[in-house]
């Protein structure tokens, strides 16, 4: 991507958009953050980078007033301001764009923009005001979206775009966004921050809080590094670089590739025929999938969240029965009835959920009653239904030995671990059980990177030991780094399929948008 | 992150239980001021009903025997994540059931070959008057509460039916059945305690109550100790992590109603076969509503259960001799602290929840700031 | 000729069935809306009830009763809304807590206050108790049976309630549609974040749904206590909030099919009380309890048939608490 141009005006006659004095917040005996200060200057894009957990989306809620800093200053365009709630971040000209859209599905784009202002306790009138508004912002910004449809039904790119014209409608001098290219593709990013550039022009200023590196080194002119709650590092962009940002965010040297050889595939494992799968509500999300999974290979399936990759896991997994098509693992058809996750994992194809929290664990269980989630009918665990409990205890202990699992208590409630020692927890437990093929989605989504260089060693040497491996991941980063052989889906199908000596971003990139490959 | 302060485990499921308890009987107190007469009299007169003497003590225990198995009944099924607000009705159902065994076999059988059965009847009457509601939430989402609290008012009207038209001792007035033979009354406590040399005043205290402990500890095996305790607890934990690990919601909420109408329909054999050896109107008297405070007063936990239990059979014996002594207060002033206790126990946790983890913290780090 | 004289009977004993339901679906709407299970329809009637039938007994004064059973009904609506919104306790129960407070407390203090045995006192003096408004010519229109009795019967001779009901059923549906303070509650009930995001008290929102909710109930019980009959019985509403709380569910939590939904009720209600000792062909006498138990079996097929998917506001029952 290009270098960022000068920024419009230069910004030292006029006083900083933002400046944070001293800013500490804790939440009982976590210090989310520590005494930070730095200066964002006006007409810049600034990033804000941190590993999970670095405090960055607590620092910037308490700019929006979803929180109250214990101690320190927010100054707002060289005053001082209050902000005690979302209300005062609005009046001080302060927009947010969070990571999770902030969207009533069943309004329209319209109703969801004035939420709040809308001018008026009869709605008749503020709306025709608000339209007419709308219209010229969406002109001069090049943000334009359909102000009557209905938000559910719009794409996730566009309903990003109603999230901006939240913000400036009330106008919005300072705009943070918080994670915003985590639901779209490549080309739809390259959108975004042309949109983020024009505003630059027109004077705002914006905030970019991510934890990808290429990102900040794309757009902005500034970055500030947070770890563990503190600044550690701010400079210019053009100073820098990724892998310093990256050292910077964890402390050490890292490494951002994972060292693999060359995969040896074997038998084919796991074969996948014509396979149609459809949601709870009956909408087609995968249509007519093939492919096959060999031993000892690592099949990546990339593709923005959303396009039916999380359909086509939970068919394989038995969690959802395909409308029509085949899978045979090990032999056995899967479709003929009997073989739901249970029935699969006694066959061997273990299964890492994508969402740990909302699937893959229950959170208010003990670490040692999450090891055996799916397991618990397996002779190891329980005999005649009865429990065995020392067994249980046994096994966890080990899981947590073996997967460096802290705290390594089994007792302890599972929502006290942090992200990433529940998601090694999880892998343990898949793998505990010598399954031949597991199935992983999004295996480091809100893992730290310490935890995610562990678990990009583990999967790979699962593969070396001859396993298969189905890697489902919307970090594109993460499927060029392990994956053997790549397949990208874009509306429910299979758009291509390119080996991982081939694959680059920007040709994943136009698959990832729907553009099919040219047979050569 | 900022949950409202943990407690360490024993805290929660033993004092915050008590603190509930302690602000639900103050906001009585404030009540029973409020109609004119003196709460500590009240109180003093309550625990002197309820456990002054051994007759009282042991009609204390009758009445706790009910809210055990109705407080268990509640229990299992908000493991599984299911409001069961239906119990009154399965415990009515239930005692149908064994109401019908006792009548039909009382002057055929022996004791020992009626009493089987009778346990049986209780259970499966109780647990198909609970089929239906559960069965439309699980297939149809149809909200279980709402469910539940119609069979209770039709269950009514059922038994008021069988009870006027069908099952009444002919040439009688009152909506009843004749009486039982002896060989279908559950032998009394202290006429057993009796034969065994201890000589204990007499009471309706009957071999239900050892039932229903027993009903308590099979509760606290299946919930904690059984595979398909594991996966009821999921359901009602995170029912999307049930489906992952291969447990099916629908079934597992099915199976934890059924149960639990099984549980409540064990007021019948209680109530029917141990006290009044006949069917009468209106036997469960609100036991499947005081279910619900036990349950929740008692953590769901079959321990906590029983203590409850005896507590609210205190209060229910108590209460009836209350009324004798101070004409301005009744039962209905138990059904007053119930609700108080459900409140305070069961949603006002986190108000009673807050200052005691402050408290705890302060205990722990004397001096750091919070 | 009888027969219609019959249906125009039935219809206008629907219209006052339907008033204290239409009432309680209306204020579940509001607390329903805004994310706020509204279990408690059952308790606030019974305790607006009892308070409407007990000062206007002591006062003498309807009015004093209407003011006293909507203070009652709003005083139980915020102390389910203190349990739920502000300390985020389960609505379920904080609700069925309130519910069975209110059957032992009702008869408590009329025990201790008038020692009937847990009633108020009957309402016979003129002014205690909501009149029928007979409407003007309505007695001379009552000759004509079209549309002369639909006049006399249907429209006039109602109390001030029914017509009041009628009333709210547009203004609800202008109030949820049309106002600004409609369309920020319909956005806290699927939403609460988007609300919270653009600067509006999620909690201050919902306590007003919650306070609508406790007017509407005070109403609906006051009516029954002093419109309908003439004092409180222990456990009079019945079960009437639950049917209520179903009719909106079958409503789909709209004003207009809700409004169906209580008419439909009330009218298998008014029809099985008139059918009460009719021998019908086939069956004969329908036993009278099974009468009785009709609306709850009406309730649960509805539940059961059509209901079973309707999609509640989304963000209902679950406490708001800040993401961290």
């Amino acid at each position: 991507m290009d270098p960022p141009a000068e920024p419009a005006s230069p910004a030292n006659d006029a006083p900083p958009a933002l400046e944070l004095r001293g800013i500490d917040k804790r939440f009982g005996p976590v210090h989310a953050n520590r005494a930070v200060s730095f200066t964002i200057a006006r007409g810049t894009v600034h990033g804000i980078v941190g590993e999970n957990g670095a405090g960055k989306s607590t620092l910037m809620n308490i700019v929006y007033g979803f929180h109250r800093a214990d101690a320190g200053e927010v100054w707002v365009h060289g005053r001082r301001v209050d902000i005690h709630r979302p209300h005062d971040a609005i009046a001080a000209g302060i927009g947010m764009v969070h990571q999770h859209f902030m969207l009533v599905d069943n309004f329209t784009v319209l109703e969801n923009v004035v939420l709040g202002v809308e001018g008026g306790r009869r709605l008749a009138d503020g709306l025709a005001r608000a339209r007419a508004e709308l219209e010229r912002l969406a002109r001069d910004y090049g943000l334009a979206v359909p102000l009557d449809a209905v938000v559910e039904h719009l794409p996730v790119g566009l309903q990003q775009r109603v999230e901006i014209l939240k913000a400036l409608y009330r106008r919005a001098e300072i705009l943070i966004l918080d994670e915003p290219t985590a639901v779209l593709t490549p080309q739809e990013t390259g959108q975004l921050f042309r949109m983020l550039a024009r505003l630059r022009e027109q004077g705002k200023t914006v905030i970019l809080v991510t934890h990808k590196l290429r990102e900040i080194m794309a757009v902005t002119d500034r970055v500030t590094v947070l770890r563990q709650g503190a600044v550690v590092h701010e400079t210019a962009t053009r100073e820098t670089s990724e892998r310093a940002l990256a050292e910077k965010m964890v402390g050490r040297a890292v490494s951002l590739q994972v060292e693999r050889t060359a995969a040896r595939p074997g038998g084919v494992l796991l074969a996948v025929r014509d396979l149609e799968v459809r949601d709870r509500f009956g909408v087609t999300r995968v249509k007519q999938a093939s492919f096959e999974l060999r031993a000892g290979e690592i099949l990546g399936i990339a593709g923005v969240a959303g396009n039916g990759q999380s359909e086509l896991l939970e068919a394989l997994a038995g969690i959802l029965t395909p409308s029509r098509g085949e899978i045979v693992f090990q032999g056995a058809a899967l479709m003929r009835g009997g073989f739901g996750p249970r029935a699969r994992r006694r066959l061997g194809l273990a299964h890492v959920p994508e969402d740990r929290l909302r699937v893959g664990t229950v959170t208010a269980f003990s670490a040692q009653a999450n090891a055996i989630l799916g397991y618990q009918d397996q002779p190891a665990y329980s005999r005649c239904g009865l429990l065995r409990g020392s067994a249980i205890l046994a096994g966890c202990e080990r899981k947590m030995r073996d997967y460096d699992v802290r705290p390594p208590d089994p007792g302890l409630r599972l929502s006290a671990f942090s992200g990433g020692n529940q998601q090694k927890l999880v892998l343990a437990r898949e793998i505990d059980c010598d399954p031949q093929v597991l199935l992983v989605g999004q295996p480091t989504r809100g893992v730290d990177i310490g935890a995610v260089e562990f678990i990009h060693r583990r999967l790979v040497g699962l593969r070396d030991g001859g396993k298969a491996l189905l890697l489902v991941s919307v970090e594109l980063d993460e499927i060029l780094g392990l994956a053997d052989r790549i397949l990208v889906m874009f509306n429910g199908e299979i758009v291509g399929e390119v080996a991982s000596a081939d694959a680059t971003e920007g040709k994943l990139g136009l698959m990832m948008a729907g553009v099919k490959e040219e047979p050569a | 992150m900022s949950a409202p302060g943990r407690l360490p485990r024993w805290a929660d499921l033993g004092l915050l239980p008590i603190v509930s308890l302690l602000a639900a009987l103050a906001v009585s107190a404030a009540i029973i001021a409020l109609i004119g007469e003196n709460p500590w009299v009240a109180l003093r007169l309550m625990a002197a009903g309820a456990f002054g003497s051994q007759e009282a003590a042991g009609y204390t225990l009758y009445y706790a025997t009910n809210f055990i198995f109705t407080g268990l009944a509640v229990a299992v099924a908000f493991h599984a994540g299911l409001f069961n607000i239906g119990c009154e009705g399965q415990a009515y159902v239930g005692g149908l059931g064994v109401g019908l065994v006792c009548l039909g076999l009382d002057h055929h059988w022996p004791f020992w070959a009626i009493l089987p059965v009778a346990m049986v009847a209780a259970a499966v009457f109780g647990a198909a008057w609970a089929f239906i509601p559960a069965w439309l939430q699980a297939r149809r989402g149809s909200h279980i509460v709402i469910t539940t609290i119609m069979f209770n008012f039709i269950a009514s009207a059922l038994m008021t039916y069988l009870l006027v038209e069908v099952l009444i001792k002919p040439g009688q007035q009152s909506p009843e059945t004749r009486e039982f033979a002896s060989a279908a009354w559950l032998p009394s406590l202290p006429a057993l305690l009796g034969r065994l040399g201890l000589n204990v005043s007499a009471s309706p205290l009957n071999l239900a109550f050892l039932f229903a402990l027993a009903a308590a500890a099979f509760v606290w095996v299946f919930i904690w100790h059984t595979r398909w305790g594991y996966e009821l607890r999921t359901v009602g934990q995170n029912p999307s992590a049930a489906v992952y690990a291969g447990i099916s919601p629908p079934r597992v909420m099915l199976v934890a109603m059924l149960l639990s109408g099984a549980l409540a329909g064990g007021l019948g054999l209680n109530e029917v076969m141990g006290v009044q050896h006949r069917l009468l109107l209106d036997f469960p008297g609100g036991a499947g509503f005081v279910g619900i405070a036990v349950a929740l007063m008692g953590r769901n936990h079959p321990v906590g259960i029983i203590l409850a239990a005896v507590l609210f059979g205190a209060l229910y014996q108590g209460g009836s001799q209350l009324s004798f002594d101070l004409p301005r207060i009744n039962r209905d002033m138990v059904v007053v602290i119930q609700g108080l206790v459900i409140l305070a126990c069961g949603a006002l946790e986190n108000l009673f929840r807050t200052p005691l983890a402050a408290l705890f913290a302060r205990w722990r780090h004397p001096g750091e700031g919070t | 000729m009888e027969t219609y004289t019959l249906i125009v009977l039935l219809l206008a004993a629907t219209l006052r069935v339907a008033t204290p339901l239409l009432l309680a679906a209306l204020a579940g709407m509001f607390s329903e809306r805004s994310g706020v299970i509204d279990l408690g329809l059952e308790g606030k009637m019974l305790g607006a009830a009892f308070a409407a039938a007990a000062v206007s007994a002591v006062t003498g004064s309807v009015w004093a009763g209407l003011a006293a059973g909507v203070l009652t009904a709003v005083a139980l609506a915020l102390l389910i809304g203190f349990a739920c919104i502000t300390h985020r306790g389960n609505q379920v129960v904080a609700a069925m807590a309130v519910n069975i407070m209110v059957a032992g407390l009702g008869p408590s203090l009329a025990l201790a206050w008038f020692h009937l045995g847990g009633q108020t006192p009957q309402l016979d003096a003129p002014g205690q108790r909501f009149v029928e408004i007979v409407w003007p010519w309505a007695e001379r229109a009552r000759a004509t049976p079209f549309p002369g009795l639909l006049y006399a019967e249907l429209l006039s001779g109602h109390s001030l309630v029914v017509y009041l009901a009628a009333a709210l059923v547009p203004a609800g549906a202008w109030v949820l549609y049309r106002t600004r303070f409609g369309l920020r509650l319909r956005a806290v009930g699927e939403n609460p974040a988007a609300v919270d995001t653009a600067g509006i008290s999620v909690n201050g929102l919902r306590y007003q749904a919650v306070l609508i909710s406790g007017v509407l109930c005070g109403v609906a019980g006051t009516y029954l206590s002093t419109a309908a009959t003439s004092g409180f019985v222990r456990d009079m509403t019945a079960g009437k909030g639950y049917l209520a709380l179903a009719a909106l569910i079958f409503g789909k939590w709209r004003p207009y099919p809700t409004l169906g939904a209580c008419l439909l009720f009330a009218f298998t209600d008014a029809l099985a009380t008139r059918l009460q000792g009719v021998a019908l062909p086939l069956v004969g006498v329908i036993p009278v309890q099974f009468i009785l138990a009709l609306p709850y079996v009406l309730t649960v097929l509805l539940l059961a048939g059509f209901v079973g998917r309707a999609v509640a506001p989304k963000a209902i029952g679950v406490p708001y608490a800040k993401e961290q």
